[in-house]
């Protein structure tokens, strides 16, 4: 080996971490440029506003007067004197146990009942299952059949069958707003995550099935929980994600629906109050408490189920 | 494995029994009527004409189909305050604006993340896979305040900047171009004297088209679905999805121009998948979350 090598090699080896990573930085100069236009949009628009929250949840800051720090005095507001706080934070939880597992479980059954028809079919009833979730406000019509007058399709053919005498206010109805949300949420909701896993089915080996078969798997069930679900956990995870993020997200399909605030705070949730004091009220620091408190729900939700995924298919 | 195999044209067949096969059937063809009967409703809604729509009790077909509530809509809409074509031009001027630099600015940080090694790529796509598990809704009051500090309030640019940088368009491209452009490609490219840049629009985008379409339709249907914003307050700025909320919203008089209107605001995102389907599924194969 020549000196100069020899020279070399120790002193690539006596090279810090920090210093080999400036060298690397330095050679890839232009992948940093490349990142960099959608790093600041990305930044400015949605890091900045998350770390911006939690500082502002600490002041009571209202747009107009210098704000204050105030440190965890909104925290405490929050969860000892609003009540309606406490209502909407006890229908969020109801809304995202019912409408995420639901959604999930209809996304992913449906996308494996229809793996196996021909292509075309298939396309027409991923048609069918994904289009309301992508159709924009269609969701309103459900508030002309479920309308309050004998017109909707509800009140008329529960009239017509004589099991009601008057019409019932739907959306009115303090005992029919949240379940009729529910299910008008879990209608709009096979979006993404449907569509992953339609793909992440198409995308297994078929070769594997066989072998299952020839292993001794005797049903479509046992199919399904040793060879199928553990060959797309990515998916699972992902489309996981997907659901949990929107079923605690959920909020303007009950405005649109209910009004605001929806009828003795029935489907109230924590979007709404979000709004109500950020964009209503101008209590910017105390919506502020509000956005972080739901902030760390929707993430730490991830994290639990993230976990519970990593169980299935007993690997 | 001493039990019997079925077996037709010497393969093997799966395991599935009749009755299995029935009920899925029958569960399928109930989630399809429940899905399907809105998307019915309104359509048939916005066929009827007036003494149809107001008949008890209400008929689950029409009798005598008509496009007049498709006419009065546009009668409604010339009524307005602001011509309606502004509307118009509200939504698709942001839609496109909105979706071209999302694409460009997202599929190159993509391609940079799956396929040059730099330090703090890693922790990058973490941080934009982790934004995927919280709601628009937690940043949108902060995000007003700060677009009043850069004065982007109340212009297009508070709809159309953000949405350069909205996040599952990346996460798509960045797995997607991780599992199906191959690095040798890349190298022998790089050999050959490309730049990154070169290299990245010559030979990676060619190699991604249906993971661009999939990012150009979530994009243009977030930003065609956009109803009121809390961003913009100039009738002049608003878009075509709020004219026609505010149209439907005119109460029981306007049932058919409603119905009708949502069916003309639900038919563009529609044909847009039928067409794109089978790439955006193509897409998702790759969408998997690994950790």
């Amino acid at each position: 080996m020549s000196k100069t090598a020899e020279k070399k090699a120790v002193s690539r080896s006596e090279m810090t971490k920090a210093q080999w990573t400036w060298k690397e930085i330095k050679r890839n100069k232009v992948a940093y440029l490349m990142v960099a236009p959608y790093m600041l949009v990305f930044t400015l628009f949605t890091v900045l506003p998350v770390v911006l929250s939690i500082v502002i949840s600490f002041t009571d800051f209202n747009m107009l007067q210098m704000p204050n720090i105030v440190w965890l005095d909104n925290y405490v507001r929050l969860f000892l004197d609003d009540d309606i706080f406490l209502i909407a934070a006890k229908n969020t939880f109801i809304f995202a146990a019912i409408v995420g597992p639901a959604s999930y479980i209809m996304s992913l059954m449906v996308a494996w009942f229809i793996n196996e028809l021909s292509p075309k079919i298939r396309a027409i009833v991923t048609l069918i299952f994904y289009a309301p979730s992508i159709a924009g406000q269609v969701y309103l019509v459900w508030g002309t059949l479920f309308s309050g007058d004998a017109y909707g399709w509800a009140n008329a053919v529960l009239l017509e069958l004589g099991i009601i005498t008057e019409e019932i206010q739907f959306f009115q109805d303090a005992d029919w707003v949240m379940p009729l949300c529910i299910v008008v949420a879990i209608w709009t909701s096979l979006g993404t995550s449907f569509l992953s896993f339609i793909a992440g089915l198409q995308g297994i080996d078929k070769a594997q099935f066989e072998a299952g078969a020839v292993d001794g798997i005797r049903n479509r069930w046992q199919e399904l929980w040793y060879i199928t679900l553990p060959n797309m956990k990515p998916q699972l995870m992902f489309g996981a994600v997907m659901s949990i993020t929107n079923s605690f997200g959920f909020g303007a399909v009950v405005t649109a629906l209910c009004g605001f605030p929806s009828v003795d705070y029935a489907a109230h949730t924590i979007v709404h109050h979000l709004e109500d004091y950020g964009s209503q009220r101008f209590e910017i620091g105390y919506s502020s408490t509000i956005a972080v408190v739901l902030f760390v729900v929707m993430v730490g939700a991830n994290a639990l189920i993230k976990k519970l995924l990593s169980k299935v298919g007993g690997s | 494995m001493a039990q019997k195999l079925r077996t037709r044209k010497h393969k093997v067949v799966l395991a599935r029994s009749r009755g299995g096969d029935a009920g899925i059937t029958f569960i399928l063809v109930i989630l399809g009527i429940f899905m399907f009967i809105p998307m019915y409703y309104v359509i048939i809604q916005s066929l009827k004409p007036l003494d149809e729509l107001w008949m008890f009790p209400p008929r689950f077909y029409v009798s005598k189909p008509t496009f007049k509530n498709f006419k009065d809509l546009f009668t409604l809409m010339s009524g307005n305050l602001v011509p309606f074509s502004r509307y118009i031009f509200n939504t698709v001027f942001t839609s496109v604006a909105g979706t071209v630099g999302h694409l460009f600015f997202a599929s190159l940080a993509a391609y940079a993340m799956a396929k040059i090694k730099f330090p703090g790529r890693k922790g990058m796509f973490k941080l934009v896979q982790t934004s995927l598990m919280f709601h628009k809704t937690v940043t949108a009051i902060t995000c007003f305040i700060l677009m009043s500090a850069m004065q982007i309030i109340d212009t297009y640019w508070a709809i159309i900047i953000p949405a350069w940088g909205s996040t599952l368009g990346l996460y798509l491209m960045k797995q997607f171009m991780e599992s199906s452009v191959t690095d040798a490609v890349l190298e022998s490219s790089r050999l050959d004297g490309a730049s990154e840049l070169r290299t990245f629009w010559t030979i990676a985008m060619p190699m991604v088209k249906p993971a661009w379409l999939t990012l150009i339709i979530y994009s243009f249907q977030d930003l065609w679905n956009a109803g009121a914003s809390i961003y913009i307050h100039s009738e002049q700025l608003k878009s075509l999805n709020y004219a026609i909320q505010q149209i439907t919203a005119g109460g029981i008089k306007r049932a058919g121009a409603s119905a009708a209107a949502t069916v003309v605001m639900m038919l563009v995102p529609i044909s847009v998948f039928v067409i794109s389907q089978s790439n955006i599924i193509e897409t998702m194969g790759s969408s998997g979350m690994k950790d």
